[in-house]
């Protein structure tokens, strides 16, 4: 890309065609349905996998992770009440609205990521289509993993899952769409709010997602996602008292045991990363999609009551 | 025995007195003057136990003396009598038995047909079921719980969870859709001294079951029935290495959870201890269930069935001297109903039967150790000097024994520690409630959530309160009530993972067959 052609170019490091200058987008954090720039006010600089720069990125502090687990907490129990039914379609919807924006997608895909737009267009969308099928178990996966007793007394007794709480999701670094997607839409479909910490390299997908969840019916601070330095950011994740429970599959398994400890406080339950880490995961397999990631950020409740006249 | 006066504040420090005349119904054990019926002593036999003077730790189906040779004391926490002395395990014993399960796994267990295992755990549940009586009485000769809780509840339901998980073993396939269940390996279970042979069901039932191998640390102050249940082993003909058990301080079970060669840790005590276990496992890829501790809310709205709650509440906190982690040791009245209850509450308290725990009329019996006597005691005094109203029944407790009188705490705030803290003792605070808003918001104001109890009889407000409740056990119109089917276990600082039923049997498997997940 020439220098003219550079300074041309929006965010998504895609030229435009016309010699008209591009309007570039300010990549912002995404907090109870808003999006406030970090209240740190401080940006790091994202370069393009095959170099360049993209755009800067907002450097979160852990007060911006305190105000997105505040956002989540506050919208869980109207989130975790809604129908299964509406929460299905609120995730399909979402895909529906990615659906209209999948150039775009596309298009920061492969500047995030380095990869063609053929390998670029299947991961976008498997994402798309990722959403639509978790938004079909939201009805379902209760009746898989929900049961009733049959206890050897006079008592009717089931089990049903529900959601855990506040899920901080920690995003695979590498697949900046497909990965985050795989993630979030298992934590979330069930009821759960999440507070995301984007891929630190490549959170620009993530980003413009967020503008994708913000017009999709997600009520604000279901999801809330923070981008910034892991460094700075993942202890206070992990050791935030108000956060239920950890994602951690998208950590480095370097620091995994630190975190872990950390997030043992408060008896967080935990995913940890795959042994050869997220990045050696291939997002695109249908393994990469499950309901018992479902099951992972659920409680099972029991409820007992006796049988008489 | 509590024979003694119904209804009147009684502090902790007063001496028994003659019991008053009363207007109560002769339902709650008074003749018709009011006076308590007097018992005779109704002592369970204990001639056909035998308890060894000393127990070596069981590995591959051998008991044998720790190395380097040593043991600690094990009493009876009623008569402070000693009643054996058990090995005393090393950190190379740790490693013997986990080597011993290892082989036992690779080998042996985890290539049987699941039917043969069912098979075995069949056997086993049998031989407790032949053995229940002997069962029963050293369980209650070492914890200290009432024969006829021991008797009706902990021995039988051991028995039925190893039957519930015998049927499972052969039908791994059928219970998780998409994935091919694999036993996990080495299961380390760390176990509490509250329900010592009921817990040991729980952990080994399901790692048998779904062809794992165990390595099990009992509680120090009860590790005898384990041992009894080392004999059915024995007698089952199980393999050698697949049941191990080892006894010693806290140490020799965090060298054990450490164990690199450890697949699976399970623990059931308290939560400060489980955080410990969480962070000993940070980074490894055990498979980790935690069943920690609990500070359980019990409400109760104005159109409950009184008589019933009544009962429910008294069984809720008393149930095993209220040494249970799911006891319902927060009661919320209605505003409505509190007087009336407080009555029937305070009569019922009073005919509490307190004492030798091998007497079959026994309701109360001893405080597991005095250390944890020393516990509920410092707890009851910080609730007095906080500003609660103390109620106690007027009891003449035994000369000898670890005991406390059941108490009920009246103008307790959620701010007292007796409100915040699990005092694991016979201890209820009485809590008040207007609206039902009210009372999911002070119910769920605690770190805690492993269960809660509802009494109303509008089927809709269950609902509305279950769905409501943090909490992974919710008794509507009943409390603690359990059986092998039966998921159980905590939302927050209570734990994850649950035990019993399907859920308890995934706890024990590795289900990561897709790459997908695994925790």
């Amino acid at each position: 890309m020439s220098p003219r052609q550079r300074a041309l170019a929006t965010s998504n490091g895609q030229p435009l065609a016309a010699d008209r200058l591009g309007v570039r987008k300010t990549y912002k954090l995404y907090i109870g349905g808003a999006f406030p720039r970090t209240e740190s006010g401080r940006s790091y600089e994202i370069t393009g996998a095959r170099g360049g720069a993209l755009a800067n990125a907002c450097r979160g502090t852990r007060k911006d992770i305190r105000d997105a687990v505040r956002a989540a907490r506050k919208a869980l129990p109207d989130w975790a009440s809604k129908t299964a039914y509406n929460r299905s379609q609120i995730l399909y919807r979402i895909a529906e609205l990615m659906e209209g924006r999948r150039d775009q997608f596309i298009g920061e895909v492969m500047a995030a990521e380095g990869v063609g737009r053929q390998r670029a267009t299947r991961l976008v969308n498997a994402a798309i289509d990722r959403w639509v099928w978790y938004a079909g178990w939201a009805d379902k996966y209760s009746q898989l993993m929900g049961t009733v007793n049959p206890v050897a007394g006079s008592y009717f007794n089931f089990s049903v899952p529900e959601p855990t709480g506040v899920v901080g999701v920690i995003a695979p670094e590498g697949s900046s769409l497909l990965g985050l997607v795989s993630r979030l839409a298992p934590v979330v479909v069930s009821g759960n709010c999440a507070v995301v910490l984007a891929s630190e390299s490549r959170p620009l997908p993530a980003v413009t997602l967020t503008e994708v969840l913000a017009t999709s019916d997600v009520p604000g601070g279901v999801v809330n996602l923070i981008t910034g330095l892991r460094r700075e950011l993942v202890t206070h994740l992990a050791g935030h008292m108000d956060v239920n429970a950890l994602d951690a599959y998208g950590l480095d398994p370097a620091v995994a045991t630190a975190v872990e400890e950390t997030a043992a406080e408060n008896v967080k339950r935990l995913v940890r990363p795959p042994a050869g880490g997220a990045d050696s995961v291939d997002w695109l397999s249908s393994e990469a999609q499950s309901p018992y990631l479902i099951g992972e950020f659920t409680e099972t409740k029991t409820v007992w009551h006796p049988i008489g006249s | 025995m509590c024979l003694g006066a119904i209804i009147g504040r009684v502090t902790v420090t007063r001496k028994p007195k003659k019991p008053e005349t009363l207007p109560a119904p002769a339902s709650w054990g008074m003749t018709a003057r009011g006076i308590p019926w007097e018992y005779a002593a109704a002592p369970e036999s204990t001639d056909h136990v035998a308890i060894r003077p000393e127990y070596g730790l069981f590995i591959g189906n051998e008991f044998r003396p720790s190395r380097p040779r040593d043991t600690f004391d094990v009493m009876n926490p009623a008569t402070e009598e000693h009643l054996a002395r058990v090995a005393r395990a090393s950190k190379a014993d740790v490693n013997r038995a986990v080597v011993a399960a290892r082989a036992a796994h690779d080998n042996v267990w985890s290539r049987l047909p699941g039917s043969e295992r069912a098979k075995y755990l069949y056997r086993i549940a049998r031989i407790m079921q032949e053995r229940s009586r002997e069962f029963a009485v050293v369980e209650t000769m070492n914890s200290g719980k009432p024969i006829k809780e021991s008797r009706d509840v902990d021995v039988p339901l051991a028995a039925a969870h190893f039957f519930y998980y015998a049927g499972w073993a052969d039908k791994l396939d059928y219970a998780f859709p998409g994935r091919t269940p694999r036993s996990l390996g080495v299961a380390a279970q760390i176990i509490p001294w509250n329900f010592p042979l009921l817990m040991l069901a729980w952990k080994i039932a399901p790692a048998l079951a779904a062809g794992n191998t165990v390595v099990l640390k009992p509680a120090s102050t009860t590790p005898l029935t384990a041992y009894l249940f080392a004999d059915v082993v024995r007698q089952a003909d199980l393999p050698p290495g697949v049941v191990n058990i080892i006894t010693g301080p806290g140490e020799i079970g965090m060298e054990l959870v450490r164990h690199p060669d450890v697949n699976k840790v399970a623990f059931t005590g308290s939560t400060a201890v489980g955080k410990m276990l969480a962070r000993a496992v940070a980074g490894s890829r055990k498979k980790v269930t935690l069943e920690l501790g609990g500070k359980a809310a019990n409400i109760v709205f104005d159109d409950a069935p009184l008589d019933q709650a009544i009962e429910g509440i008294i069984n809720g906190i008393y149930f095993n001297q209220g040494e249970v982690c799911c006891a319902g040791s927060r009661l919320f009245v209605q505003e409505s109903i509190y007087e009336p209850l407080l009555d029937k509450l305070k009569a019922r308290l009073s005919t509490l039967r307190v004492g030798d725990p091998l007497d079959k009329n026994t309701d109360v019996g001893a405080i597991n150790s005095a250390g944890q006597l020393a516990k509920i005691a410092e707890l009851v005094q910080s609730g007095i000097d906080e500003g609660a109203e103390i109620f106690q029944p007027d009891c003449v407790l035994p000369d000898r024994g670890f005991f406390f009188r059941p108490t009920l705490f009246t103008g307790v705030s959620q701010s007292h520690r007796i409100a915040q803290e699990e005092i694991f003792g016979p201890v209820l605070s009485v809590l008040t409630f207007r609206t039902p808003e009210e009372a999911i918001e002070k119910a769920n104001n605690t770190p805690y959530g492993l269960s809660a109890g509802v009494w109303t009889e509008k089927g809709s407000r269950i609902f509305k309160m279950v769905a409501a409740m943090k909490a992974g056990v919710v008794w509507a119109n009943t409390f603690n009530r359990f059986d092998p089917t039966s998921p159980f276990g905590g939302y927050k600082e209570s734990g994850y993972g649950r035990e019993g039923g399907i859920h308890g049997l995934g706890a024990y498997l590795d289900l990561s067959a897709d790459g997908a997940n695994g925790r």
